[in-house]
């Protein structure tokens, strides 16, 4: 004559004060949704966006070096040997090396009747014709220079001077006027991820800067691809290779690192938000104590009646238990999904890849578990401690 | 004849200033196939009577005795499985579950016997038939009027067959048509052999029913056997 209830009945006793007030256990369970609804989105949304940037950096790749003149020790605009782009190509990991020049003092217009002033911040750039292999750039309209092109005034746009400029496309001839000459544009170059301030420049060939602007042939800027497994060991002697003299006046720099680095800084962003997620699953765990002391207050007589129908103390305690976990699950399953939708939207809108992390899925349901059966463990311990006559008398 | 539910020298104590003295050395022996009514003013002690009888409540000194056991000594626990095997209770508020079906709330009777549950409610279906509720098996208890709700709760009362029923005050809440058929109806389901003790302070009633003990301030001043 042991006084014994299944497990499936522990859950139906369970959700039987949920079914029949279903207002107040959606309401209560809402804070418990926001919280993880807050951490699942948070975590989705940052995974997404990791997601990515590393898949940028894997097409774009990590090996991409730059090197361009520093500050020269006394303070003004130190300059690269005429020697370093031959020097780096010797150094043994190194793939490729592309190098271009500044010409200064140049500026560029669409047409003659606007002040010279005006320039845009547009910057002529006199380069090697291996410069989109290097960087990894593609054409977006017309060819880049060639060995031939890049005798004549024809002239290649970054992909923000083409905006800047209107120009979308080279269908139809159109010719720019860099310092007092005419040039034809041959090509549009798309953005370049790894390099944005060429984005900002217009490429001519040597050559052609030579004859015609009076370039003097000075590299401001080198590119090169290394050996993907020994990038850092090139990092290291690049100053030292590029000017032996004053190593202390070249800029080194890995264009993929401020890529990697937002994708850090984004990570510790998430870790912000996940903490309000907490705070506010933390609010919804008192919501759900709450709801739990007064439910237990109402139904004073239903355990009365269970416990003269033969439940004991165990059996009342684990059914308020019940209760109160189900209902944390329930604001936790609401919640992952409202995460996982707001992730799917927000990734769908920058065109991501939707990336949920399971363990932000496991870790919404299970910590919604965890709080119910904290939340409701004293209100289930006062359920399961009322004697059942002083039950029985409330009516 | 079988005795199922013995009390001897039972007297029940609330410490306060004074103390109440619920009960004073009651005897009393309820045999298997019996209706009684245990009757008496409020306040003579009659529900802590059966608080006591249904092991609801301890008491401060003397026996409870359950089939021959004394139940005194038991365990919540065993108390507990004493109370899903061998009592069944009728409360005068009927105290049924508003969500659930008629038909689960009687298969509730069952619930803390771990039965599969198409089997409680198999039973309970038998149960509703018993007391004339066959056909609002489907219906919610607020569908029901307060006589058939009281059907009902006799029904989950009944439903796990237990050795003795114990009704406290089960017209109270009814009007007294309502109140008669539902005193016809435990006549009936005694005479199909169910024991059962109803605790009214209704005279006409406890003198409808085969036996009365009179209760006042706690002691039995009157058990008596009608011809």
């Amino acid at each position: 004559m042991k006084s014994r209830v299944l497990l499936s009945d522990v859950l139906r006793d369970g959700s039987l004060g949920l079914r029949t007030r279903r207002l107040r256990a959606s309401l209560s369970a809402l804070g418990i949704a926001i919280g993880v609804a807050a951490i699942v989105g948070v975590l989705g949304i940052s995974a997404s966006s990791q997601a990515d940037l590393l898949a940028r950096l894997d097409r774009l790749g990590t090996n991409l070096l730059t090197v361009g003149p520093g500050q020269h020790f006394g303070g003004g605009q130190a300059y690269l040997p005429q020697t370093a782009p031959g020097m780096i190509r010797r150094v043994g990991p190194v793939l490729r090396v592309s190098a271009t020049g500044v010409v200064p003092g140049m500026s560029v217009f669409k047409t003659d009747k606007v002040p010279q002033y005006q320039t845009g911040g547009i910057s002529v750039r006199a380069t090697d014709l291996d410069l989109p292999d290097t960087l990894g750039a593609s054409v977006a309209d017309g060819v880049f220079l060639n060995a031939a092109t890049a005798r004549y005034p024809a002239v290649v746009l970054g992909a923000s001077v083409a905006q800047y400029l209107g120009i979308t496309d080279v269908r139809d001839p159109i010719e720019i006027l860099i310092g007092r000459r005419w040039f034809t544009v041959v090509g549009i170059l798309a953005p370049i991820a790894l390099a944005p301030e060429l984005d900002r420049s217009v490429f001519v060939g040597y050559p052609a800067a030579e004859q015609y602007l009076g370039f003097d042939g000075e590299f401001t800027s080198v590119y090169l691809r290394t050996d993907p497994a020994q990038v850092t060991d090139v990092q290291a002697v690049l100053a030292r290779t590029a000017s032996p003299a004053h190593p202390e006046e070249v800029a080194v720099s890995r264009p993929s690192d401020a890529l990697a680095a937002r994708a850090a800084a984004q990570a510790a962003y998430s870790t912000l938000f996940v903490g309000l997620g907490a705070v506010a699953l933390l609010v919804g765990g008192v919501g759900i104590a709450n709801v739990m002391f007064v439910s237990v207050l109402e139904r004073r007589s239903e355990i009365g009646l269970r416990r003269a129908l033969g439940a004991t103390r165990g059996h009342i305690g684990t059914q308020f238990l019940a209760e109160s976990a189900l209902l944390s699950l329930l604001g936790g399953a609401v919640g992952v999904g409202i995460g996982a939708a707001v992730t799917v939207g927000y990734a769908s809108t920058h065109h991501w890849t939707v990336v949920v992390p399971a363990v932000a899925v496991w870790g919404g349901l299970a910590s919604a578990l965890v709080l119910g059966m904290v939340a409701g463990l004293y209100p289930a311990l006062r359920a399961a401690r009322l004697a059942p006559v002083v039950a029985l008398r409330t009516v | 004849m079988r005795t199922v539910l013995e009390l001897r020298g039972v007297s029940k104590r609330y410490p306060g200033q004074p103390p109440v003295h619920a009960l004073r050395s009651v005897s009393l022996r309820i045999e298997a196939g019996e209706l009684l009514a245990i009757v008496g003013q409020s306040g003579s002690g009659k529900s802590t009577l059966l608080h006591i009888m249904g092991t609801l409540e301890r008491p401060t000194s003397g026996e409870a005795r359950m089939d021959g056991v004394e139940v005194s000594s038991m365990s919540d626990r065993q108390l507990s499985g004493l109370r899903a095997w061998r009592l069944g209770f009728v409360f005068q508020q009927f105290f049924l579950l508003d969500g659930l079906p008629v038909l689960d709330n009687v298969a509730n009777g069952l619930l803390y016997r771990a039965l599969p549950a198409r089997e409680r409610r198999r039973r309970a279906a038998r149960a509703l038939e018993r007391v004339g509720l066959g056909h609002r098996v489907g219906h919610l208890p607020n569908q029901l009027s307060g006589g058939e709700r009281q059907r009902v709760a006799i029904a989950r009362a009944i439903v796990g067959e237990p050795a003795v029923v114990l009704a406290d005050e089960p017209t109270g809440n009814l009007d007294t048509a309502s109140g008669a058929a539902i005193v016809a109806l435990l006549h009936q389901l005694n005479e199909e052999g169910t024991t059962i003790a109803v605790i009214t302070h209704n005279q006409e009633i406890a003198t409808s029913l085969p036996r009365q003990v009179e209760l006042r301030d706690g002691a039995i001043v009157r058990d008596a056997v009608s011809s």
